[in-house]
Order: structure tokens, then sequence, then C-alpha cells
């Protein structure tokens, strides 16, 4: 596997779990409008995953269903920040608001990148990315003083760092105004992981082969 | 033989999946039409990466495509080179007249709060501009909900990206 298509399935892999985790809210968040903002924020997720594994599946010579749902659960690279299932408003807005900010400083080094494919997408996803960093903010602020977000943010604040190469922390803990701290690195499944993929994959798994 | 008029004339009759008011022309998501002999290739660029019309749209075009009896090749370009900026100015009137308002121009450095929550959005109903933001995000990726406060008829927003 080059480095290339390694780098690529990180971020897919971030993706479209953390759009997995979203999509979790859809129809029990606290309101409605919750509801279809983390139901949407899950779609664009989602598409950004497939964009990104397309990209990776044709280096691979595979597909990018192949890529998000027939691999063993050791083959996922995601970070360990999104595959927390995070059942409760303080913990969601909190990753919501690490991931986001986190996100756009990979994207914004991604568009800079001398592979104008990956350029190009990069800098397509962050004209999107854009809508979930204002709701992402716009969340953080008003909870900004309330002392269960605090906790939130301190206790998913290791696991952030562990989203970005180290040369891009530095950034991210000035942005947030947190302190660096050591990282929780991508190291292998979570149960959380093994448990969704278990759950995500169950339909494709009924039926190997199908044409859906 | 096919020319490239005459394909460009057949992908403006396809409808958008979602929003079949405005063809796929009208949305300004087909880059470019090239035909060599019987082959046509056309680049399409997404709307939103996450659109579950973009298999729909692809399908579409083909399938029209074929019945000029040209063989189609649909690109799929996933690149930043589509923005609102290029739904045509017929698009933007087609959206307004039925209840969507339309994009606003997309600026340097992107989406704002303030700007979202600001009142220089139009009611495309009424005209007004005492309308608020109810939710960045909406029923499809590419729209926000704002509240039309003169004539109290929630409206879809067409986000600028």
């Amino acid at each position: 596997m080059s480095e290339r298509s390694d780098r690529l399935l990180e971020l897919a892999d971030d993706e479209l779990i953390l759009g997995w985790r979203n999509s979790e809210w859809t129809g029990i968040a606290p309101f409605l409008e919750e509801d279809v903002a983390f139901s949407s924020i899950a779609q664009n997720e989602i598409g950004h995953a497939r964009a990104l594994y397309e990209l990776a599946a044709a280096d691979l010579g595979t597909t990018a269903d192949e890529l998000a749902f027939d691999r063993e659960p050791s083959e996922y690279r995601s970070a360990p920040l999104v595959e927390q299932r995070r059942m409760d408003w303080a913990h969601t807005i909190a990753r919501h608001y690490l991931y986001e900010t986190a996100d756009e400083i990979r994207l914004a080094a991604l568009k800079e990148s001398d592979d104008a494919e990956v350029a190009g997408l990069a800098a397509k996803m962050d004209r999107e990315e854009q809508y979930h960093r204002l709701h992402a903010r716009m969340w953080a602020d008003r909870l900004r003083d309330e002392p269960r977000f605090r906790e939130a943010l301190d206790e998913l604040w290791p696991f952030a760092l562990g989203v970005l190469p180290p040369e891009q922390r530095a950034t991210l803990a000035e942005r947030v105004d947190l302190t660096e701290t050591q990282a929780v690195e991508r190291n292998g499944p979570s149960d959380e992981l093994r448990a969704l993929l278990e759950e995500m994959t169950i339909v494709r798994r009924s039926v190997p082969g199908a044409a859906w | 033989m096919v020319t490239a008029d005459a394909v460009w004339e057949a992908l403006a009759e396809i409808p958008d999946p979602e929003i079949p008011v405005i063809s796929l022309v009208d949305l300004g998501v087909i880059r470019s039409v090239d035909v060599s002999r019987d082959q046509v290739r056309v680049e399409f660029t997404p709307t939103f990466l996450g659109c579950p019309a973009l298999e729909v749209m692809r399908d579409a075009m083909a399938a029209r495509i074929g019945e000029l009896g040209a063989d189609a090749q649909i690109d799929v370009i996933s690149d930043d080179s589509w923005s609102t900026d290029r739904i045509t100015p017929e698009g933007r009137e087609k959206l307004r007249a039925c209840g969507f308002a339309p994009p606003a121009p997309r600026e340097v450095g992107g989406p704002q709060l303030v700007q979202l929550q600001s009142n220089a959005f139009r009611c495309p109903y009424c005209g007004s501009q005492d309308t608020t933001l109810e939710n960045i995000f909406g029923p499809t990726p590419c729209r926000s909900v704002r509240y039309c406060r003169s004539c109290k008829q929630p409206f879809e927003q067409f986000k600028t990206i």
C-alpha cells in the first residue's frame, strides 16, 4: 500500500465512522433542528468518505464499497475520537467542535498538496465543511460556560490531537485554546469500532455479492 | 453525427432529481461536453459529494445521450470547480418561482454565521427581507431553512458554496 492510499484511507475512515456516529442522532436528537442538522452533516461526511475511498480504490485496484464495508476491523485506520459512541449532547458537541476544527487544519494542508486530485477533492470538501464548522462553533459558543461541556472537551482533547499528524497539533491547540498533551494515536480497532462495523455491514453481509 | 450543441440541448432537458424545476444545465454541473465521432464525453461536477442524486443524474445523462445515437462517457469530477455561482440566471429565477431562495453570490472567505443570521436574504414568496435563519441544515445537503416574518412562511434557501 502506498503512502498516498494509506493517508486517503485514514481520512476516509474518519469521515465514514464519524458520519455513522452522527447519524445515530437521526430521529432522537434533543430537538428537530438538530435531528436535521446531524443527519445532514452525516450525509456530507459519508459523501466525503465515498469520494476519498474512490481515489484510494483506483490506486488499490478495488472499489469504494469494498473499502468501506469489506475490510477486517484491524484494517481500518480511523482515529479513536470518531470511534467512540457518545450518546450525550455535551460529548457530541465537544467531539463535533474538536473534530471539525482539526479537519479544517488537515484540509488546509491537503489543499496545498502537489497531488492535483487530492488538492481538488480537499477544496471541494472544505466548501461543505464550512457549514459544519459554523454549526459546531455556534454550539461551542453557546455551551462554553457549561461545566458538562468543559469536562467533555477536556476528556476528548487527547483523542482530538490523535486525529492530526504531529506537525499539525500545535495549530489545533491554539485554535481551540487548550494545552497540547499526550495524544491518543490511531492504534487498531477499539471494541466500539468492532461493534459499529458489525452493525454497519450486517445488511451487506447478509447477501454477499448482491447488487443494491 | 451528434453535435456538441445537440448534446447540450439534450442535457438541458434533464431535470434535477430533487428540484425538478431546474435542469442540470441550469444548475451548472455540466463542465464540458466533448464529441468525437459517436463518442460523447461529459465532465460532470457534483453539487455536494454526499448528494444521493449523483447516480440518478449520471444514468439519466448516459441514457439521454444514448437516445441521440452516441456512446456516453460521464466523468464525475470531484474538485471545487462547481460553486453555486455556476447556477445560471434562468436557473435562479426558476428556483425562486417555486419557493427556493436562490443562493447568495459566493464571497471570498466563504459563508459567515453573522451573514446567515442577517436579513440579507429575501423571501421567495413575498420578497420581504425580514427573514430569519431557522437552521443551517435542511432536507437536502444543499439547502438551509429560513422563516419569513412578513408573510409567516418558512422557506428553503439554497446554500452558497
